[in-house]
C-alpha cells in the first residue's frame, strides 16, 4: 500500500472526472452532475484511505512523491503533506461533494453549460488538493496561479449581475499577488544551493541569506498570502466576488481557497525567513486586528448574505493570522484548526443561506423577515450555521477561536485582549441577520415554499456533524495538526513564553493536547 | 599557395561548407523561388513554390541538426561564426519560419493567397489593380520573398563582423518592407505601413553604418572579436568607441522593437498582412535578439559599463512603455504590436545580465514566443466579419466562447501564455529571465526583473480583458453583422495553429530538455 502515489492520484482523479463530464455526448449531459459527484465521492474516499497511512509522530512529510521535473529551476514534482495540509485536504475532499450535491441546480439550462460548470469545480478540486500537498515552492506556485482560472471562468460565467467585473478584480489581484510572489520566488531560488532539487522545502528551509534579502523576499511572499487570505487592506476582492459568484463557488472560494493564504504563511513565509517573519510580526498583528475589527462592521453593515457572510470571513481570517504570527504553539494549533473549522462554518452558512436566496428569490436581508414561519427546519439550520460563525461553545469554531485568543493572549496580552473584543461583534453581525431575515410577521407569499428538500439535508448533514465533532471532540484533529505546528515554530525559532498567569496557560495546555 | 601570393593580395576564405550548408540551402531555395515566377505556369505555382519552399526549410534544417552541429567553426574569413547560439536559433528559425510560411499559404478554398494582394504597386480600387486581377496576376512572389528574408535571418546570429551583420539586416528587412506592403484588405494601411517601415528602418539602416564606421575607427577592424581586444588595448580613441557601441546598437535595437525605436511596430503589425506580421514578431526579433546578443557579448562588452546605463533605461522603458500602451488598444492586431515590445522589453532583462544564463533565457523566451505569437495572429486571420474582412477589433470577438469554443480556447491559451501563467510556455520564459537577471544582474538585475514582474501585471490585464470579451460578453445586436466568425482554415493554417499552440503547452509543462539545449548553447565562440 505505501507504494501507491496516493498524492497524485488524488490530484488526478478530479482531473479525470472533470474530462469525462465535459466530453459527455448531449445525450448524457444530464449525466454530468452525476459524474462530478461520483468523482468527488470517489476521491473522498481515496483521501480517507491515504490518511490511514498517516503516521502522527512520524516524519515531517509523509505520503512523499518526488520526480524530477524542470532540473534548470530545480523544481520536481514533489508531493507530500504534514499534519496541517492532510487536514486541510481531507476537508477539502468533505466539501467538494457536499458543493456539488448543494450545486445541483445552479445551471438550470443545463447541457453543455451545465457539463462545463461541473468540470470547472472538478478541476479546482485538483488545484486545491495540489496547492495543498505541494512540497516544492515552485509547484506550489504553479498550483497557487493555476487556482485562479477555473475560479475566473466559474465566477465570470455563471454569477450574478455583475459577475465580469467580480471575475476580472478576482483574477488581476490574485495574479498581481501572484507576481509579487514570482519575484521573490526567482530571488529565493538564486540564494538556494542550486541543484536539481533547490525547490524543495526541505532544502530551502534554513538557508543563510542576508537581511535585506531575506526580508524583500519575505515580503513578496506574505503580500501574495495577504491577498489570498484576505487581510485589509487587500481584502476588497472577496466580498465582490463571493456576492457574484454561485453558492458552490464562493464556498469553495471562501472555505476552502483563502486557506491556501493562511497556510502559505505557515508553510513557506515562518519556516523559510524566519527572521523576518520574527521582524514583520509586530505589523502583521496589528494589521490581522484591523482586519478583524474591519471585517466585523463591514459585515454588521452588509445588506446582502452573501457578502455579509464573507465579510465575516475577512474578519476569521484576521484572527487565523493573529494566531500564526503569535507565535505560540496554542495559537499556531488554534489557527490550523481555525482554518478546518472555518471551512465548514462557511460552507454551512454560504449553502444554507443560498437554500433560502433560492426560496425568496433575492440575497438581500430586507427582502426576508419572519421567514421562519416559512421554512421553520430551514431556518433552524441557518441558526445553527450563524451560531457556528459567532463560536458558540459546542462548535468547532470555538475550540479554535479561543485557542488562538489564549496562545495570543501568552505573548501579547494586548492584542488578545483587543481581539476577544470581536466576539461580541461576532455576536452581533450573526444575531441581527437572523433577526432581521427570519423573525417578525410572516411574509405574504404567492407560491407555496417548501422547506429543507432531502437532497439539502444531505448538504447539511455533514457539516453539521462536523462542526459538532470538531467542537466536542477535537482531539483528533489536534493530534494531527500539533507536531507540524511545534515544528513550524522551531523552524522559526521561538519558544513559547514561561507561563505567567496560571490559568491561561493551564487552559493552553488542555487543549493544545 | 599562400607563399605564391604577396600578403597584401586578396586571400580566397576558406569557408566551412558543411557549417554554412544551411544558409546555402535557403539560398538555393530562394532562388529556385525566383526561377519557378519566371518560368512556372500560373496555376502550378503555389504548390511548386510551396514545396520548395518547405523542402528548403527542411533541409536547412536538417543541415543545422547534421552537419553544422558537428562543424562550429569561424569560417568565411571570420564572416561567419558557427556556434553554439547561432545554431540553436538558425535551428529554431528554421521551424518557425515554416510555420510562418504555411500560414502566409493560407487559401480559404479559394485558388489564390487569401492573404496578398496581386498588385502591390497598385492605388486600392485603381483601373491597374483591376487589369491586375483580370490578367490572372498571382501572388506566389511571395515565397522567394520570405525565403531570402529567411536567409538574412539565418546569417544574422551567426555574422562575426560588423559588414556580414549590416548585409545580413538588409536581406532580411527588404524583403519585410515588401511583404507588408501586399495585404489585400486594407490596402492603404498596407501600403502606408510598408513605407513607414522601410522609411524608418533606412534611417535605422544608417545609424548602423556610421556606427559601424567609428568602431571600425576606434578597432581598425570590423570583426567583434577585434573590437573586443581592442577595447582593452587602444587607448585614446574613446570618443569613437562610445557612439560607434551606441549607433549600432540603435541600428539592433529597432529590429527588436525596443522603445524609443519602436514606432513603426504598431503599425507595421497592424497594416501587414496577418500571417506576416506573426512571421516578422517571431522570426525577425529573434534573429535580432540573437545579433544583439552576440555584437553586445562577443564585442563590446568589455566596455559595457559605459553603456549599460542607456540600455537599462531602454530596457525599463521598453517594458512599461509596451505595457501600459497594451491595454488601451482596441485593436488586436495593434494590442499584439505593443505585446511583442514588452515581450521584448522581458528578454533585454536577461541580455543585461551579461552571463551564459542570460544568453540561454533570452534564446529561449524569443523561440518559446515566436510559436505562441504565430499561432495568435494565424488565429486572428481566420475570424472575419460577415464581408469576410478580418475582425480585428476586439469588441467583435464578443461571445466568440460560444460561437467558436474551440477556436476561442486556443486563443486563450496563448493569452494566458503571454501573461505568463504556469504550464504554458510564457511562464518558464518569463522565470528563465528574471531568474537571470537576478542571479546574476546584480543589483540593477533585481530592479529590472522587479519591474519586469510589474510589468507582466500590467499587460496581464489586456490579456484577460480579450477573455473576458470571447467568454462573458455578448456581442450588441446593432453589431452583430460585424461580429467576428470563424473560417474554416485549410490544412496550412491548421498545422501552423497547432504546432504553436502545441510548443506552447509543451514548453509549459515539459521544457527541461529545450532548456537544457539553451543551456548547452549558451556560450559564443569570439
Amino acid at each position: 500500500m505505501s507504494n501507491v502515489p496516493w498524492l497524485t492520484v488524488l490530484c488526478v482523479l478530479p482531473l479525470v472526472g472533470a474530462a469525462i463530464t465535459a466530453v459527455l455526448p448531449d445525450s448524457a449531459a444530464w449525466r454530468a452532475k452525476q459524474v462530478a459527484l461520483g468523482t468527488t465521492l470517489l476521491t473522498l474516499l481515496v483521501g480517507v484511505v491515504a490518511a490511514t497511512q498517516y503516521r502522527i509522530g512520524g516524519a515531517q512529510f509523509q505520503l512523499v512523491e518526488q520526480h524530477s521535473w524542470i532540473p534548470a529551476f530545480g523544481t520536481s514534482w514533489a508531493l507530500g503533506v504534514d499534519g496541517m495540509s492532510l487536514t486541510l485536504i481531507l476537508m477539502s475532499l468533505v466539501l467538494a461533494p457536499v458543493c456539488i450535491l448543494a450545486a445541483w441546480h445552479e445551471v438550470p439550462v443545463g447541457g453543455r453549460r451545465e457539463q462545463n460548470y461541473f468540470a470547472l469545480l472538478l478541476v479546482l478540486i485538483t488545484c486545491i488538493v495540489g496547492v495543498f500537498a505541494a512540497t516544492d515552492v515552485f509547484l506550489f506556485y504553479v498550483f497557487f496561479e493555476a487556482l485562479l482560472f477555473p475560479v475566473y471562468f466559474l465566477v465570470g460565467s455563471y454569477g450574478g449581475p455583475d459577475r465580469r467585473r467580480a471575475a476580472l478584480k478576482f483574477l488581476i489581484f490574485g495574479f498581481v499577488g501572484g507576481l509579487v510572489m514570482l519575484a521573490a520566488l526567482i530571488g529565493l531560488f538564486a540564494q538556494s544551493t542550486g541543484g536539481p532539487t533547490a525547490m524543495l522545502v526541505t532544502n530551502l528551509t534554513g538557508l543563510q541569506m542576508g537581511e535585506t534579502a531575506e526580508r524583500l523576499m519575505f515580503l513578496g511572499f506574505f503580500f501574495a498570502f495577504a491577498v489570498k487570505a484576505p487581510m485589509w487592506p487587500v481584502h476588497t476582492w472577496l466580498p465582490d466576488t463571493a456576492q457574484q459568484a454561485t453558492p458552490a463557488t464562493a464556498t469553495l472560494l471562501v472555505g476552502i481557497l483563502d486557506k491556501v493564504g493562511t497556510f502559505g504563511m505557515l508553510r513557506f513565509c515562518l519556516p523559510l525567513f524566519p527572521d523576518a517573519s520574527r521582524w514583520a510580526a509586530p505589523v502583521i498583528i496589528v494589521l490581522a486586528l484591523i482586519s478583524v475589527f474591519y471585517g466585523a462592521f463591514l459585515a454588521i453593515a452588509s445588506k446582502d448574505i452573501m457578502r455579509l457572510i464573507a465579510c465575516t470571513s475577512i474578519s476569521h481570517f484576521g484572527f487565523i493570522v493573529l494566531g500564526i504570527f503569535a507565535f505560540t504553539t496554542t495559537a499556531a494549533n488554534g489557527s490550523a484548526l481555525y482554518m478546518i473549522n472555518h471551512g465548514f462554518t462557511t460552507a454551512a452558512l454560504f449553502l444554507v443561506a443560498a437554500m433560502l436566496i433560492r426560496r425568496r428569490g433575492s440575497q438581500l436581508i430586507p427582502d426576508f423577515g419572519g421567514w421562519q414561519r416559512v421554512t421553520p427546519v430551514l431556518a433552524g439550520v441557518f441558526l445553527f450555521a450563524g451560531l457556528a460563525g459567532l463560536a458558540l461553545p459546542g462548535m468547532g469554531s470555538f475550540v479554535s477561536e479561543f485557542l488562538v485568543l489564549v496562545g495570543t493572549f501568552q505573548r501579547h496580552p494586548v492584542a488578545g485582549g483587543i481581539a476577544a473584543l470581536a466576539i461580541i461583534l461576532a455576536a452581533l453581525y450573526i444575531l441581527l441577520m437572523y433577526q432581521r431575515m427570519m423573525t417578525g410577521p410572516k411574509p405574504e407569499l404567492a407560491t407555496p415554499v417548501r422547506d429543507l428538500t432531502a437532497r439539502e439535508k444531505w448538504v447539511v448533514a455533514p457539516l453539521i456533524v462536523a462542526l459538532l465533532g470538531l467542537g466536542f471532540y477535537p482531539k483528533p484533529a489536534l493530534d494531527v495538526i500539533n507536531p507540524a505546528m511545534t515544528t513550524v515554530l522551531q523552524q522559526v525559532g521561538v519558544t513559547d513564553p514561561p507561563p505567567i498567569a496560571g490559568i491561561g496557560v493551564d487552559t493552553a495546555k488542555e487543549s493544545a493536547k | 599557395m599562400t607563399s605564391l601570393v604577396p600578403s597584401a593580395d586578396f586571400v580566397p576564405a576558406t569557408i566551412n561548407v558543411a557549417a554554412v550548408a544551411p544558409l546555402l540551402i535557403v539560398t538555393v531555395a530562394a532562388l529556385l523561388g525566383v526561377l519557378v515566377e519566371a518560368f512556372v505556369p500560373r496555376d502550378k505555382r503555389y504548390v511548386v513554390q510551396l514545396t520548395i519552399a518547405v523542402l528548403g526549410l527542411l533541409g536547412a534544417l536538417a543541415a543545422v541538426l547534421t552537419g553544422a552541429r558537428t562543424n562550429q567553426t569561424t569560417t568565411v574569413a571570420g564572416a561567419i561564426v558557427i556556434d553554439g547560439p547561432a545554431l540553436l536559433v538558425q535551428g529554431s528559425l528554421c521551424v518557425l519560419a515554416l510555420i510562418g510560411l504555411l500560414a502566409m499559404s493560407e487559401r480559404l478554398g479559394s485558388d489564390h493567397m487569401d492573404a496578398f494582394t496581386r498588385d502591390g504597386a497598385s492605388a486600392p480600387g485603381s483601373h491597374a489593380e483591376g487589369l491586375a486581377q483580370r490578367l490572372g496576376a498571382t501572388t506566389t512572389e511571395i515565397y522567394p520573398l520570405t525565403m531570402f528574408s529567411v536567409l538574412g535571418m539565418l546569417i544574422f546570429p551567426a555574422a562575426g563582423d560588423l559588414l556580414t551583420l549590416f548585409v545580413a539586416l538588409e536581406v532580411l528587412s527588404l524583403p519585410l518592407y515588401v511583404l507588408t506592403g501586399l495585404a489585400r484588405r486594407r490596402r492603404l494601411l498596407s501600403q502606408e505601413a510598408s513605407l513607414k517601415y522601410f522609411l524608418l528602418g533606412a534611417f535605422s539602416s544608417a545609424f548602423y553604418l556610421f556606427g559601424a564606421a567609428l568602431l571600425y575607427g576606434y578597432a581598425g577592424s570590423v570583426r567583434l572579436h577585434d573590437i573586443a581586444t581592442a577595447i582593452g588595448t587602444v587607448n585614446g580613441l574613446d570618443g569613437l568607441l562610445l557612439p560607434g557601441v551606441f549607433f549600432v546598437l540603435i541600428g539592433l535595437l529597432f529590429k527588436i522593437g525596443a522603445v524609443p525605436f519602436h514606432a513603426w511596430t504598431p503599425d507595421v503589425y497592424q497594416g501587414a498582412p496577418t500571417a506576416v506580421s506573426g512571421f516578422m514578431a517571431a522570426c525577425t526579433k529573434l534573429a535580432a535578439m540573437a545579433a544583439l546578443l552576440r555584437v553586445l557579448y562577443v564585442g563590446v562588452a568589455g566596455d559595457r559599463w559605459s553603456f549599460q546605463v542607456a540600455l537599462w533605461i531602454v530596457a525599463v522603458l521598453t517594458m512599461v512603455v509596451g505595457s501600459v500602451v497594451t491595454i488601451a488598444q482596441s485593436d488586436i492586431k495593434r494590442m499584439l504590436a505593443y505585446s511583442s515590445i514588452a515581450h521584448a522589453g522581458f528578454i533585454l532583462v536577461a541580455v543585461l545580465s551579461f552571463d551564459r544564463a542570460g544568453v540561454a533565457s533570452a534564446l529561449f523566451y524569443a523561440i518559446a514566443y515566436g510559436f505562441s505569437v504565430i499561432a495568435a495572429f494565424t488565429i486572428v486571420a481566420l475570424l472575419r466579419d460577415a464581408d469576410g474582412s478580418e475582425a480585428t477589433a476586439i469588441s467583435q470577438w464578443a461571445g466568440l466562447g460560444r460561437r467558436a469554443p474551440v477556436v476561442a480556447a486556443l486563443f486563450t491559451l496563448l493569452m494566458l501564455a503571454f501573461a505568463g501563467i504556469p504550464l504554458t510556455s510564457g511562464f518558464t520564459s518569463k522565470f528563465g529571465v528574471f531568474n537571470a537577471a537576478i542571479a546574476h544582474g546584480g543589483t540593477m538585475g533585481i530592479w529590472l526583473a522587479v519591474i519586469g514582474v510589474l510589468c507582466s501585471a500590467i499587460t496581464a490585464w489586456a490579456y484577460f480583458r480579450v477573455i473576458l470579451v470571447m467568454y462573458f460578453a455578448e456581442p450588441a445586436p446593432q453589431d452583430a453583422a460585424g461580429a467576428a466568425r470563424v473560417v474554416l482554415p485549410s490544412a496550412a493554417s491548421t498545422i501552423a495553429i497547432a504546432t504553436g499552440v502545441a510548443m506552447t503547452v509543451i514548453l509549459g509543462v515539459v521544457p527541461a530538455r529545450l532548456l537544457e539545449l539553451a543551456t548547452q548553447n549558451s556560450q559564443f565562440l569570439p
